[in-house]
Order: C-alpha cells, then sequence, then structure tokens
C-alpha cells in the first residue's frame, strides 16, 4: 500500500498536492473547525476585524494586514489540508476492499446459506473457498489456506492462513487462493480493520494527543497573555499619547501569538500517524505513537528480531588426525538430504569453501528421528552420521576427550554441537563438530547502541537457557535477557518495569501474548498473529517485522522532536517582531526609539507589514518540515538539547531578523507603505 | 577606595558571606521540612492552642485551606488592629486607620507584600506595628516557606496513596510552625540584637521632642525598630517602622548593617534553592535553580549598578553623579545594590527612592519585580516561583529531545500544564490591566507626581509591585486615596493567593505521580545548558509579556 503512494515520505510539497487540498483548507476556515485550535481562530477573529476596518477606512496598510491576516489563517488550514490529503489515496484503496460480497454462513443444521457480508455479525461461522474473498474479519476454526493479502499489507507472496495456533487471523476483503477455510466472525459490520485503517489514514477519527492537548494549553495561554499585552496596550499607548491604530493592534496581536506552531500542530501530529502508516504501522490511536517515543524499556523476541530465528553452522572443528577437508566432506555428504534449515545450512557453509554438492550414486539417506537423535547418509558400506553429542557418540562407541572439550566449548559460547563421524566397513571413528548458531543480524548491535544512548534500555526475550541466552545477548549488544521466558514471566517483566515508573514496548503475535501486550505501553501486534493479539496490542504491524518496534520509537521521538522544534522557533520569533513593530508604533511620540529599529526598516507601515508578511510566510516555508518531521539522529538528550536548541532556538531569534529585513526591502517599493 | 573599588568591594564581601552560609542553612532548611522527627516543646504548645495534628499528611486540597484560612484570619486580625487603633494601648494617641486604608495594609502584610500607603511614624503606634505588623512579618514569610516545602514535596515524592488519598502534599501547621519556630524567630532575633548594636533603635517610647541646633522643636518618633527590622529584611517583607525605610538612619544607621540587611534578604532564598535540591535527593538540581537565580540577579546588580554610577541624563551630569534621592552615608554602589536586592527578592525595603534612580536604573528595578519576584524572590514564592518556570522550560524546550517533558522524573500532561498556564498568566494580567485601569481613571491619574514616561513608571511601578508581592514604593506615587488602596490591595490579594492555589495544586498533581527514574534520554536539568535555556525562557517570557509598557516608560524615559 505504501509504495502506491508517488513520492511517499518525502515530505516535498507538489504543486498538485496544494491545488487538492486547498478546497479542504478553505472549508477548514469555518471558525467552529477552528475552535480546537484557539490561536487560529484568535487570527480569524483579527482578520476580520481588520477586514472591517479596511473597508471603512481604506488605507494601503490596512489592506496588506488584512490580505496576509487571511493569508496566515489560510497557510494553516492548508497545512493541516495538506496533511490529511496524503492519506487520501491509501484511503481509496482501501474502500475498494469493503465491497459488499456473498458470504456462505453456515446455519445449525450445518448446512449453509447465502448472505451479504454486511449482514454478518460477531460470531457467525462462514465457510470461505479458494476464489473467494473473506467476507469479513475473524479467525479461521478449521482448515487452512493460502491467502493473498496484498490488498491490506502490499507483500504480493500468498500467506497461509489455519486453524488454531498463531496464524489464524483473517482480514476482510482478503482472497482465499487454495483450499477452504471456515471463519468465525470477529467484527461487527462498520468496526472492521480496515475500517478503522480507513478512518486512521484519512485523520478523521483523528483524537488529540495528550501531549498535543496539553501544547495546545499552553499556547492558548500564550495567546490570552498577548491579548493582554495588546488589549491594555491602547491605554498605556492613550496616556502616552501615542495613537494606534485597531488594525496596527491586530497586526501586532497576531505576530506575537504562537501562529506557526499553532497553525502546524495538527499537520505535525497527522504526519506523525502518517509516517507510521507508510513503514505499514497502524496506531490504533495517537496516544500510543505518542508513548512510543517515551518508552524506556524495549522487550525484544530473540527469534525474528535479534537473528534471522534459524541456527546456522559457522564452523567445522574437525578433531586431530582428521583432515579439514576430510570432515567438510563428510558433513556435507550427511546435509545433502537434509531439508531441515540446519542441514541447509551445513550445505550453504561448506558450499561456500567449495565442496561438491553432487549426491553420490546409491546413496541412502537415513531421516532424523527423536529415538536416534541422529541423521545421515549411507553409501555402500560406508556410514556418515550427525547429530547430538551423546547419540553420535553413543553410536561410534567411543568418547573422546578433545570432542568433550570441543563440544563443552560451543555450548558455552551459546551455540549447538552438532557431532560427524563415520563408519567405514564397520570400524567407527568420530571426525568432528559442526559449530550452529543463531546467527545476530546486520546491524542490530549498531541500532541497539543508538537505543542505548537516547536512554532506551533493550532486553531479549527467548525460551532458550541462560547460557545459550547470555551468549546472544552479548553479540546482538543487548543490556539485559529474560531466558526460559513463559508468557506469564513477559507479563510480570512488564508490571515490575512500570511499577518503577518505565514504559515498556513489545510485539508479539500469539495469543498467549496477549495480557503482555496490553499491558506493555506499546504493543505492537504482528498482522500474522491472531485476533486475540491484535486486538491487545495498540498497533498492528502488516509486514510482521518484529524489528520495526524500533522504528516506531524513532518515529514516536521525531514527532515530540518536531513539536518541540517549532515551539521553540515560534516563540524565540517574537523577538524580532517586537524589534520591528515596537519603535514602528511608538516613533511618532518618542523618536528616540529609533535606536530599537536595528534592522533600520525603512518606514512605520512598512516595519508592520513586513512582520505581518514573515509570519504568513514562515507557516509555508515550514509545511515541509512538519509534514516530514525534523531531521535527526538517535543520540543523548543532552546533544539532541543542544543541538535542536541551535538550529531552531538560536535560529528562531535570527531568522525573523533577516527575514523581515528582506521583505521590508521589497515592501518599501509598494507606494503608500 | 574609588567608587568602582567600593562597589566590587561590597559586592565580594556580599557574595562571600552568602557563599559562606547558604549551604549550612540550606540544609537546615532542608531537615526542618523533612518529615516527621520531633517536635519540640514550644510547638507542641502552639499544635495545642490551633487544636491540629501536626504529623497529619494533608491532602493539597486540605493543604490549601489550612492556607487560605490562615491567612484570612490574619487579614480580619490586622484590620480590627488597624480600626480600633485609637482604643488600644501604645497607640500614641493616633487615630483609627481609614476603611480602605487598613483593609490594604492588612492584606500588604499578610500577603508578604508590604506596601505601605501611610508613614509608619506618623500614622500608627507601637502595639499595631509590634503585634501586627511584626507578627505579620514572621507568618506571611513562613507561609511562603510552607507553600515552597509543600510544592518541592509534591515534586519529590512517589505516588502518594490511590484514589482520593493520592495528592498529599505534607502538614501546613508544622510546615508554619517549625518556620516561624526553628528558622525565622532564632535567625531574626540575632539579626536584631547585631542590629540593636550597630545603632538601629530599639525601645516602646513615645516620640521625644527635642530642641534641633537651630532652636526648632522636633519630635523623634522611637520604637521597637530593631526587632522589626530583622525579620522585615529575613523574611522579605519590606515594611519598614519609618517611612523613609532603611533610608532612615534609626532603621539603617551606617554601611555595615547595610550590607547586613542586603545579605539578610537575600540568604533565605538562595538557601531554599538549595534545600530543593536536598529534599529533592539530587544536590545539582538544586544548583541549578540556584544558580539561574544568581546569575539573573548578579546581572541586574552589575546593570543597576553601572546604570546609577554611569548616570545618564542632564541632571546627574550637572550634579556629578546621580545622587537625588540616595543617601550620602551608602553611595552609589550600595544604593544600586540595594535597589537590585530589594526588588529581585520580593523585600521592597528601600535605602533610596526609586524614584530617584536613574531611568535605566528605575526601569531594571521594575523589571526585576516583573520577572515574577524568582532572582531569588520572596521566601517560599521565589522557590516556587522559579520551579514554575522551570516546569515551563521543560516543557517548551524538553520536547526537543523526543520525550513527553517531565521534571524531576514527573510529567507534565494535561493538567499540569493548565495550572502552570494559569500561575504564569495571573501577575502579568494583573499588573497590564491594572496598570491600564490606573492610566486611565481620573482616580488613577490623580495620585501620579509626573507626567510622561515617568508617570507611565510610577503606575506601572507600583502595580507591578503590588501584583508581585514586593511591596516598594517608587515613591512620587500618592496612593492612600481609596482608589489606589483598593485596586493595590486587590492585586496583592490576587497576586499572592491565585498562584499559591495554583501551585499547591500543582504539587498534588505531581504528588499522586510516580517517579521516572532518568536515563540518558531525559532531559538533563542540572547541566549549564539548562541553566542558560531557564534563564533565556525567564527572560524571554516576561519580555514579551512586559516590553511594549517598558518602551512606553522608562526605555522613552533612558534614551530621551
Amino acid at each position: 500500500m505504501s509504495a502506491s503512494t508517488p513520492g511517499a515520505g518525502t515530505g516535498v510539497l507538489t504543486v498538485p498536492q496544494l491545488t487538492e487540498a486547498l478546497p479542504g483548507a478553505l472549508r477548514k476556515l469555518d471558525p467552529r473547525e477552528l475552535l480546537a485550535t484557539p490561536v487560529m481562530l484568535v487570527v480569524e477573529v483579527g482578520a476580520a476585524v481588520t477586514t472591517v476596518l479596511a473597508v471603512l477606512d481604506p488605507s494601503t496598510l490596512g489592506w496588506t494586514v488584512t490580505v496576509w491576516l487571511w493569508l496566515t489563517v489560510v497557510f494553516g488550514t492548508l497545512a493541516e489540508s495538506v496533511a490529511e490529503g496524503r492519506g487520501k489515496a491509501q484511503a481509496a484503496s482501501l474502500r475498494e476492499l469493503q465491497t459488499e460480497t456473498p458470504a456462505r454462513r453456515r446455519v445449525p443444521d450445518g448446512g449453509t446459506e447465502e448472505v451479504s457480508s454486511t449482514a454478518l455479525r460477531a460470531g457467525d461461522v462462514v465457510v470461505v473457498a479458494a476464489g473467494e474473498r473473506i467476507p469479513g474479519d475473524g479467525d479461521v476454526v478449521e482448515g487452512v489456506a493460502s491467502v493473498d493479502e496484498s490488498a491490506v499489507t502490499g507483500e504480493s507472496a500468498p500467506v497461509i492462513r489455519e486453524s488454531g495456533g498463531d496464524r489464524s487471523a483473517v482480514t476482510g476483503g482478503t482472497v482465499v487462493l487454495s483450499d477452504e477455510i471456515v471463519v468465525r466472525i470477529s467484527s461487527e459490520p462498520g468496526h472492521s480493520f480496515v475500517d478503522r485503517m480507513i478512518a486512521l489514514v484519512e485523520g478523521s477519527e483523528r483524537q488529540r494527543t495528550p501531549n498535543e492537548v496539553a501544547l495546545n494549553v499552553l499556547l492558548s495561554a500564550l495567546t490570552v497573555v498577548f491579548i493582554v499585552v495588546v488589549g491594555t496596550l491602547w491605554a498605556f499607548a492613550d496616556y502616552s499619547d501615542v495613537d494606534l491604530s485597531p488594525t496596527v493592534l491586530v497586526a501586532l496581536l497576531v505576530c506575537l501569538i504562537p501562529t506557526t506552531i499553532g497553525a502546524l500542530l495538527s499537520a505535525i501530529g497527522i504526519a506523525g500517524m502518517d509516517r507510521l502508516v507508510r513503514r505499514n504501522v497502524l496506531a490504533m490511536s495517537g496516544r500510543a505513537v505518542e508513548a512510543a517515543g517515551d518508552v524506556d524499556v524495549l522487550l525484544l523476541d530473540k527469534t525474528g528480531t535479534i537473528t534471522h530465528g534459524n541456527r546456522r553452522a559457522s564452523e567445522l572443528l574437525a578433531l586431530d588426525g582428521v583432515g579439514a577437508e576430510e570432515l567438510e566432506r563428510a558433513a556435507l555428504l550427511a546435509s545433502l538430504a537434509d531439508e531441515t534449515p540446519e542441514g541447509r545450512s551445513i550445505v550453504d557453509l561448506v558450499g561456500l569453501v567449495g565442496g561438491e554438492r553432487r549426491v553420490p550414486d546409491g546413496a541412502a539417506f537415513v531421516e532424523f528421528s527423536a529415538t536416534t537423535r541422529m541423521s545421515g547418509v549411507d553409501v555402500g558400506d560406508r556410514e556418515v552420521r550427525k547429530g547430538a553429542a551423546s547419540a553420535v557418540t553413543e553410536w561410534v562407541g567411543e568418547r573422546s576427550a578433545q570432542l568433550d572439550a570441543l563440544v563443552e566449548r560451543i555450548s558455552a559460547s551459546g551455540g549447538t554441537p552438532l557431532v560427524v563421524a563415520e563408519k567405514v566397513g564397520g570400524r567407527a571413528r568420530l571426525l568432528g563438530v559442526v559449530h550452529l548458531k543463531d546467527v545476530v543480524k546486520d546491524g542490530i548491535r549498531e541500532r541497539f547502541e543508538e537505543m542505548r544512548a537516547m536512554g532506551i534500555r533493550t532486553v531479549m526475550i527467548t525460551g532458550d537457557n541462560r547460557v545459550t541466552a547470555e551468549a546472544i545477548a552479548r553479540e546482538a549488544g543487548v543490556d539485559d535477557v529474560l531466558a526460559e521466558a513463559t508468557p506469564e514471566d513477559k507479563l510480570a517483566l512488564i508490571r515490575r518495569e512500570q511499577e518503577g515508573g518505565r514504559m515498556v514496548a513489545m510485539c508479539g503475535d500469539g495469543t498467549n501474548d496477549a495480557p503482555a501486550l496490553a499491558q506493555a505501553d506499546v504493543g505492537v501486534a504482528m498482522n500474522t498473529g491472531t485476533t486475540a493479539a491484535k486486538e491487545a496490542g495498540n498497533m498492528v504491524d502488516l509486514d510482521s517485522d518484529p524489528t520495526k518496534l524500533i522504528d516506531v520509537v524513532e518515529i514516536g521521538k521525531q514527532l515530540l522532536i518536531t513539536r518541540g522544534a517549532l515551539t521553540t522557533f515560534s516563540v524565540a520569533n517574537d523577538v524580532a517582531k517586537y524589534f520591528a513593530i515596537l519603535p514602528a508604533l511608538f516613533l511618532g511620540t518618542f523618536p528616540q526609539l529609533d535606536v530599537l529599529n536595528v534592522m533600520r526598516l525603512s518606514t512605520p507601515e512598512s516595519a508592520i507589514a513586513s512582520a505581518v508578511i514573515f509570519n504568513a510566510l514562515v507557516i509555508v516555508l515550514l509545511i515541509p518540515l512538519s509534514l516530514r518531521g525534523v531531521a535527526w539522529t538517535p543520540s543523548t538528550a543532552s546533544a539532541l538539547l543542544q543541538r535542536n536548541l541551535l538550529v531552531y532556538g538560536l535560529g528562531g531569534l535570527v531568522a525573523p531578523f533577516v527575514g523581515i529585513k528582506l521583505i521590508d526591502l521589497v515592501v518599501s517599493l509598494v507606494p503608500g507603505l | 577606595m574609588s567608587e568602582t573599588g567600593t562597589a566590587l568591594g561590597q559586592v565580594a564581601l556580599l557574595a562571600a558571606l552568602l557563599v559562606l552560609t547558604v549551604p549550612f542553612l540550606g540544609r537546615g532548611l532542608a531537615a526542618t521540612y523533612s518529615p516527621g522527627g520531633r517536635h519540640l516543646g514550644a510547638e507542641r504548645v502552639a499544635y495545642r492552642v490551633l487544636r491540629v495534628d501536626p504529623d497529619a499528611d494533608q491532602h493539597w486540597r486540605s493543604y490549601v485551606g489550612a492556607v487560605l484560612g490562615f491567612s484570612l484570619v490574619g487579614v480580619l486580625a490586622l484590620y480590627a488592629l488597624g480600626r480600633l487603633q485609637q482604643h488600644l494601648p501604645y497607640s500614641l494617641g493616633f487615630p483609627a486607620l481609614p476603611a480602605d486604608g487598613a483593609w490594604n495594609t492588612a492584606v500588604s502584610f499578610v500577603t508578604n507584600t508590604n506596601w505601605q500607603w501611610y508613614s509608619g511614624e506618623a500614622a500608627t503606634g507601637h502595639l499595631y506595628q509590634a503585634t501586627g505588623l511584626a507578627v505579620q512579618n514572621f507568618l506571611s514569610a513562613a507561609v511562603g516557606m510552607a507553600v515552597a516545602a509543600a510544592f518541592v514535596r509534591g515534586l519529590a515524592r512517589r505516588r502518594t496513596g490511590e484514589g482520593d488519598g493520592a495528592g498529599r502534599v505534607g502538614n501546613f501547621w508544622a510546615d508554619l510552625v517549625r518556620t516561624t519556630v526553628r528558622v525565622l524567630l532564632p535567625m531574626a532575633l540575632l539579626l536584631a540584637v547585631v542590629l540593636a548594636v550597630l545603632g538601629v533603635v530599639q525601645n516602646l517610647h513615645d516620640p521625644q521632642a527635642v530642641t534641633t541646633l537651630t532652636g526648632g522643636q522636633q519630635s523623634i518618633a522611637g520604637g521597637p525598630v530593631a526587632s522589626q527590622e530583622a525579620i522585615k529584611q529575613l523574611g522579605t517583607n519590606g515594611g519598614g517602622f519609618y517611612n523613609a525605610n532603611s533610608a532612615h538612619p534609626f532603621e539603617n544607621p551606617g554601611p555595615i548593617s547595610n550590607l547586613l540587611a542586603t545579605y539578610a534578604m537575600l540568604v533565605i532564598p538562595f538557601a531554599l534553592a538549595w534545600a530543593f535540591g536536598i529534599m529533592a535527593g539530587d544536590r545539582r538540581q538544586g544548583g541549578a535553580v540556584l544558580a539561574v537565580m544568581a546569575v539573573l540577579f548578579a546581572t541586574s546588580v552589575a546593570l543597576l549598578t553601572w546604570a546609577e554610577m554611569a548616570g545618564p541624563g542632564q541632571a546627574p551630569q550637572l550634579a556629578g553623579g546621580a545622587m537625588e534621592g540616595k543617601e550620602q552615608r551608602f553611595g552609589l554602589a550600595a544604593t544600586a545594590l540595594w535597589a537590585a536586592t530589594t526588588t529581585g527578592t520580593s523585600t521592597g525595603a528601600v535605602n533610596g527612592m526609586h524614584d530617584s534612580l536613574t531611568a535605566p536604573g528605575g526601569g531594571i528595578a521594575m523589571f526585576n519585580m516583573m520577572l515574577g519576584e524568582v532572582i531569588p524572590g520572596g521566601v517560599g514564592s521565589g522557590l516556587y516561583g522559579m520551579l514554575v518556570l522551570a516546569v515551563v522550560t521543560v516543557f517548551i524546550s524538553g520536547l526537543m529531545v523526543g520525550r513527553t517533558p517531565e521534571y524531576l522524573g514527573k510529567r507534565i500532561g494535561q493538567r499540569e500544564i493548565v495550572l502552570v498556564a494559569g500561575y504564569v498568566l495571573t501577575t502579568p494580567t494583573l499588573v497590564l490591566v491594572g496598570g491600564a485601569l490606573a492610566l486611565t481613571t481620573a482616580d488613577g491619574l490623580a495620585g501620579l507626581q509626573a507626567s510622561g514616561p515617568h508617570g507611565l513608571s510610577e503606575a506601572v511601578y507600583a502595580v507591578a509591585s503590588a501584583s508581585n508581592n514586593n511591596g516598594s514604593a517608587f515613591a512620587g506615587l500618592t496612593s492612600g486615596t481609596p482608589f489606589w488602596n483598593s485596586l493595590l490591595g486587590t492585586c496583592m490579594l490576587l497576586g499572592r493567593f491565585v498562584p499559591i492555589v495554583l501551585v499547591l495544586a500543582l504539587a498534588g498533581r505531581f504528588a499522586r505521580q510516580g517517579v521516572r527514574p532518568p536515563s540518558s534520554g531525559t532531559l538533563p536539568t542540572h547541566r549549564p545548558l539548562f541553566v542558560v535555556l531557564l534563564a533565556g525562557v525567564t527572560l524571554v517570557l516576561v519580555g514579551l509579556t512586559y516590553v511594549p509598557v517598558l518602551a512606553l516608560g522608562p526605555i522613552a524615559e533612558s534614551l530621551s
């Protein structure tokens, strides 16, 4: 789905994007819509006031201020509209999934009846055969089938869905490709997964997140302060015999209230959700996205997140008196017919060093069994076996101190030893050991180091024993390990961390993960998982990639950083605006205040107009940044603060001095300003 | 010694005194406010008289109730004392105070403002001064410190109880009584004795009639001055026994008493910042807050001293120094240091007339108050004011590290920010609306002595002083009228208790939260960068609010 949107994630504003967003932006000018952003409502009221004044008493300054105040409001609504527009295309493709389909519902006597998919209620059981569309969200209760979920996930390869286990959930609108399954519907009409996705990507169900609400309160308070400042200024001015026109007071007010962040605040929130959607993660609430930025502890499943998930042969260790090549040949021979991941990894490893892959004529393969705990091959009178150390030693009938030492060493390092031996003409001998180990994903160590810099502790969760787990943990660079973990252990760990005041994120897919997913502050459920897991978590990863958890944390942080950066920028801008407007206001009565006109703006009228124009333009200039999010690299809070203060704090102080001066150079050419 | 030498010498001496004593006093204050411990005999008597349980941990609402109830009783008692003065002993024959004046003074002393519309020696007797005003000097200071202690407790505590029990912030009565008995009384006693030795008068005499050198008759008023003077400075009260306040030789005889008084104004506010670090379990946090206060205070001292010694303006140039309204025995530097101290703390005592400060000097004094009395501010109020600003700073800039803002492990969410916003809005609204009212009504304008920018400064200074509970006057303003008494009384009342209610509510919100342990992802609030940031936010917020008014007043005057 993400691939279908051109220019996804780039954050660059295009002209078509703007023209498409304009009608929506104009609709948002309705004052009732603006109630949610008091800052912009004040600008709109101010614009209305100056419009009336400009009509009654036309002047170049009056009309200039009026036009730019209206533009300020429009730029604000435009930002929100553009942000929302980016989700529209996705919503449209999702809507296609919602077309009404016929469904075969089971009736009590065991037969089926044909009903419309819209008539299905939670608890209904339907039968879906190959080529049919699954009529609603639910769990497979009978059978196994391959399902095309590309419409939801964008992934074209079909997936297997089967009853029981952790791969039982199906999504309405996806298509069964083979076999037949029986599905118990789990959602009411209009509340399906796709319905929620549509609402999310369109932003129609967007609820303000706690931090956004809090920031809005502070911005409103600042607005009130400046209303008081400007509202009482006429009294002080009147006493001082300074003549201030209402238009100029409105211009001053709009320049002082935090319009930049006020205009962009909701766009930042929508864009943050959108960034998640683009990575195929659906957050059920904006609150979860914010919480992701706050996470202190990441619980990561070893398999699939930290390691590739299967043991791979990493080296062959020959015993004394056995040639390296001899061991390689034997190991390869014993694995040629072995279709287990371990067996294939041996073939891959030996293949790397140039072994021969040809299966010899007359070879008889011996399958692995739970009783023998060995597998291998017989060629003529030669038998080659590989397997667990104890089983192979017993088969050979002799022990080797060197072998024991090797096996011990591999086990201690967290690996699995696979002993290789052969019997030629009844004479058995041990050849050596294959070292199988969990292979840690490339680059994961660096990601964990980034997390550590940001103060986030990583905990690896695994069913392995402690020794194995700790070896992997050392290699991957995680901070802590929960070995031999049961779902109850996970839940207990989350509770313990939360009692210590820390926030926990985790991902999971099984039904037995559901309690932990629900308890965690951020719970990312895999889309392949059960409905129970998906309901319990507050995010769903459509790609079912547990490593996404780290991306989710980074997106959450970026959202908060963007808000903070633009708030700081907005407040810092006010200093320069004062230097532009105050001398202009009072110059008539107090010519000495001209020394405050540090920008040497040409006339008082031009100074006021330039400040208002800068104030409006800066919103447009920052729309791409608010959609894209502030660029950042994971590092400590101190380093982040220092950098962002320099860029957005100091930048916010300096930028308007330059901007207003440049605008003044142009504006002063207009007659009457 | 050159005048610059004097200026630097006294600052160095003051700094040395503070550096030596602040950590010591800070430790003592932290111990005073730590829960449990033995009750002293005098304290037990007080608790029995008040019929309170000093060990009960109060919910913030009941803490607020106790603060407001106690203060209301204080206002009523002081009002009654003023209105019934003529019937009481030691009244020196003075009549009852007028209704608006008695109310203004009652509010003024209970709110730790100590704005005085009257001349102490010409309107009030010894009983009113000693049992009314001096007692309130102790109690209003103790109330401010108690509120600060409760706020710090809220910040430092881990989740206090569940449900209705959540949000407990300590016991007001214990805080009040302990502050008075263990801190203020011993310190004031010590200082009073030293001041008396230095020549500050202490008696209960009627005014003495003397014949002057020129043969004229003069009435010399004495009274319990040293005892009142000590707590006046220590409690950042500032209400003088005499109208001339600390410019009067009976209150402030010479350079040593002057320096000692300056020190007395600063020591508790700075020590409270240090105590905050100890109570919060991280001294560096207290150090950072103290550093912000100290840096801004030192800057204001430097600028004010420069303004007075450079003496810009025509009159000082001609006279060879800006000595109008200043005491010869203190000189320019000591007056400037005092002016910065009395406005940087919420004391408001003066040793020279602020109306006569140079235009930029007067502007700085005004700006100090407009900062909200936080450098280092009033006893208690300075600390909680600065901590609220720290919360604002963390909220605005803390987002930039990518986490929900938190201060000392406490999250700043919607409810918290509503309270903080209310706090930040209160005094600017009072100052600006009050100032606008004064300058647009005939009654208000009638009180002004000067016209033009200086007149504006007189009015704005008065409302800023009252709203921020400073109490110093720019002089020049005739404020003893019903209009000014009512306006300033209202400003003092709202400027004191609205923030207190909000701060205690915030303490309750913080107290019910758990503490998030710090990590490298937490915004550090003890590093120099945060000190710069907090100072910057304080200056920018206040600057943005008041710059237009300052431009029409002191700035316009300075540049003319």
